[in-house]
């Protein structure tokens, strides 16, 4: 198996976060891992970006070629179409639909959603008021990474085991918050591909 | 000895512990940042007793380096490529000295300028320098290069240069670890005048360095970190340095590469190796990210043959950083997107947070500039530069550290008035306290603003070395106690700054003016952490 994932977001939304769970998860099941991240300057409220790989095999690249990604995972509905010169031809797109609006020349919404909506495969979600109904609110990139879960070939439990890892040092309460924000996300992404 | 998911920078780090070091010393800067932020939160370290506290700059943190060198320990100093510029004297200057305790020089380029001011090659200043050159591939040599990296400089009694790129120190991967090595003896230098570079001993010293220039050679010949790979299609042979490897090898997923490749970790370039693969080959394309380091070298300045490929000839594009595609490109594989970016999508460049205090002193100062005229604002590095963006557009220069204090003075001389710097806490005692110093002495009309957030923001809230300290330091260094002037960079109290800012400004003197209030950053996350304790506490 070999899955190039895109992380998209803007800084401080958390993508590092679900690139640290997925990481978990794949080291968990003796996976090989390559993940690139932005600090620095570009981390200021700017766009960011994570590439990241696992294979069964060792892999080459820290980046992602042009046009393999297998899936963007986006926490914010912009953010989703910047890397889509990285998707490949049957790639899924997830993402968040509530905008994160720093720009004064932020597009309609609703032309943004348009744009996503286009796409045979994705999945987007109100990842935001989702967050806010399991009272998660600060781990919607966590439903955003439940949502996407489906589509990474590793069990969930794994997923689990990579929430409680990376938030275990922050306590038995905030793991139970991810990991119900990520469970709330995996039940969309569920639910809606059913319905597709 | 365990496998850990590890950043390229933070591999050396893994690598420098357990190689035996006993002191790391640096300033932060991207992408080097994580190198010394690793050693500070490791456990390993601190048993160890290793140092590992900041610098004021690189220069210190590469002499510091080599005091402990002298005194017989392994030390490392890491640092941003222009972090070197910045410590250059003494990176000269120590392979003139030689060591004594092995002594790695991690530098992070930044290729693209992801985070930077250029993107300058770091492997130039190691060849200037005349030392042996370390570039990973991966994560694992990262490690091991780190872990090895003392005993090299050890047996040539000289540094040895650590080069890596952003894409390898902010990409995570799994590394093995080796076991522990113990941290050397204290023991002075066997030559009591080794590191005296009078110049009757540093024409000794530099002859002894030349002498050594066949052995280092001879070194990277025989290194594992320089590969030859042969292959069964000689039109074209390959030459990859560092990451560019990698970049290599996606494009044979089924590592079916038909060319030769010399796989390049260890520099000088090994000559016999370098010799096979240009006479097999047809043509040799260079893959390197940074400048055209060992293309240049290949070829030579009345060479017309055509026969050497990469950046010089448009082979690969000549700036910017090496990917997959870039690679692909130059061996004829085309890339296939799918998608293109729909225009919809607007540009999200980075911007001060909201709360930042920068915010509010670009606003107090736009509004007083307004009676003084365009172009008369001096900046510097860090935060604080994202206001030469919209909306602020406050600033008109950001070239090195500290440059803004002195460009202001020059500027004044010129006959600027008001000629204003705006400089952080943070890069004021890196490289701003001997500029204030030039100002000073001939009482020159500028007004330096130190914005002061007490830490170091911009590489992620290091501390900052005058925090509490930057009135004494400026009445100490010689500006008028009544010139020293501190607010608080408040929406609430913009008019107190504009006023204070328009007396500084028609003040015909050196005037220093210290907008205080932490980093919105670091404030938030300091009081997440003593939430979280009070938390444990309650449970």
């Amino acid at each position: 198996m070999k899955t190039n994932i895109i992380l998209a977001g803007v800084g401080g939304q958390g993508i590092l976060s679900i690139a640290a769970v997925v990481g978990m998860a794949a080291l968990e099941n003796n996976l090989y891992l390559k993940q690139s991240e932005v600090h620095g300057m570009s981390q200021r409220g700017g766009a960011v970006q994570s590439h990241l790989r696992i294979s069964d095999k060792e892999i080459a690249s820290d980046l992602i070629p042009e046009g393999t990604a297998d899936i963007i995972i986006s926490v914010e509905p912009m953010e989703s179409l910047r890397y889509l010169p990285w998707l490949k031809e049957n790639g899924w797109i997830v993402t968040n639909t509530t905008p994160f609006v720093n720009i004064p020349d932020y597009p309609n919404i609703q032309d943004l959603i348009g744009a996503i909506e286009k796409f045979p495969h994705q999945i987007s979600l109100n990842a935001d008021e989702i967050a806010r109904q399991v009272k998660s609110v600060k781990s919607s990139n966590m439903v955003v990474l439940g949502a996407a879960s489906p589509f990474i070939d590793i069990p969930y439990a794994s997923f689990e085991n990579g929430i409680r890892q990376i938030f275990g040092r922050k306590g038995e309460k905030v793991v139970q918050l991810n990991l119900n924000a990520m469970k709330a996300g995996r039940e969309f992404s569920e639910k809606k591909r059913k319905h597709n | 000895m365990q496998k850990l998911l590890l950043l390229g920078a933070e591999a050396i780090a893994q690598g420098a512990i357990d190689g035996g070091m006993s002191g790391i010393y640096a300033y932060p800067g991207t992408p080097s940042t994580e190198i010394t932020e690793y050693v500070q939160k490791s456990k390993a370290a601190d048993k160890r007793k290793i140092h590992s506290q900041w610098s004021a700059n690189e220069k210190t943190a590469m002499e510091a380096a080599l005091g402990m060198s002298y005194a017989g320990k392994r030390a490392m100093v890491c640092m941003k490529h222009v972090g070197l510029n910045v410590a250059a004297d003494a990176f000269v200057n120590s392979a003139i000295t030689g060591v004594n305790g092995g002594l790695i020089v991690t530098v992070a380029d930044d290729p693209s300028m992801h985070s930077s001011q250029n993107e300058q090659d770091s492997r130039f200043f190691g060849k200037f320098a005349m030392i042996p050159i370390l570039e990973p591939s991966n994560q694992q040599e990262a490690y091991n290069m780190a872990y090895e990296g003392f005993e090299l400089s050890e047996k040539f009694k000289i540094p040895v240069l650590l080069r890596i790129t952003t894409r390898l120190s902010h990409s995570r991967a799994g590394v093995q670890t080796k076991e522990n090595k113990p941290q050397n003896p204290l023991t002075y230098p066997e030559d009591p005048i080794q590191f005296v570079l009078l110049p009757s001993n540093a024409r000794k010293r530099y002859k002894d360095l030349l002498a050594l220039q066949d052995l280092i050679d001879e070194d990277s010949e025989k290194s594992i970190y320089n590969f030859y790979f042969d292959g069964s299609d000689k039109s074209l042979g390959i030459i990859s340095c560092g990451i560019a490897y990698n970049y290599l090898m996606e494009n044979y997923p089924e590592r079916n590469c038909p060319f030769p490749i010399l796989k390049l970790g260890q520099y000088p370039l090994p000559h016999f190796k370098v010799e096979k693969i240009v006479n097999e080959c047809r043509n040799v394309l260079v893959l390197e990210d940074g400048y055209p380091f060992v293309e240049e070298q290949l070829k030579s300045f009345l060479d017309k043959s055509g026969k050497i490929k990469g950046r010089l000839d448009g082979t690969i594009p000549r700036d910017g950083e090496l990917n997959p595609n870039i690679v692909g490109k130059s061996l004829g594989k085309p890339v296939k997107t799918s998608f293109a970016i729909p225009k919809i999508v607007a540009n999200r460049p980075p911007e001060l947070c909201s709360g930042c205090s920068h915010r509010d002193i670009y606003n107090a100062l736009n509004e007083t500039m307004k009676e003084f005229g365009k172009q008369k604002v001096f900046s510097d590095i860090g935060c604080y530069t994202l206001g030469a963006l919209p909306p602020w557009n406050s600033i008109n220069s950001c070239v090195d550290m500290g440059a803004s204090i002195t460009m202001a003075k020059g500027a004044a001389d010129a006959g600027v008035r008001p000629s204003v710097a705006v400089i952080g806490d943070s890069t004021f005692t890196h490289s701003g306290m001997t500029a204030l110093l030039d100002c000073v002495y001939e009482n020159t009309p500028v007004t330096i603003i130190i914005s002061d957030n007490s830490t170091t923001a911009m590489t992620g809230g290091q501390e900052s070395h005058a925090t509490g300290r930057l009135e004494e330091i400026c009445v100490g260094l010689g500006v008028k106690p009544e010139h020293v002037r501190v607010l608080t960079p408040l929406p609430k109290y913009h008019d107190e700054m504009v006023e204070v800012l328009r007396e500084e400004l028609t003040y015909e003197g050196v005037s220093v003016v210290i907008p205080r209030r932490e980093c919105i950053q670091t404030a938030t996350r300091s009081k997440k952490e003593s939430k979280a304790k009070g938390e444990e506490v309650t449970t």
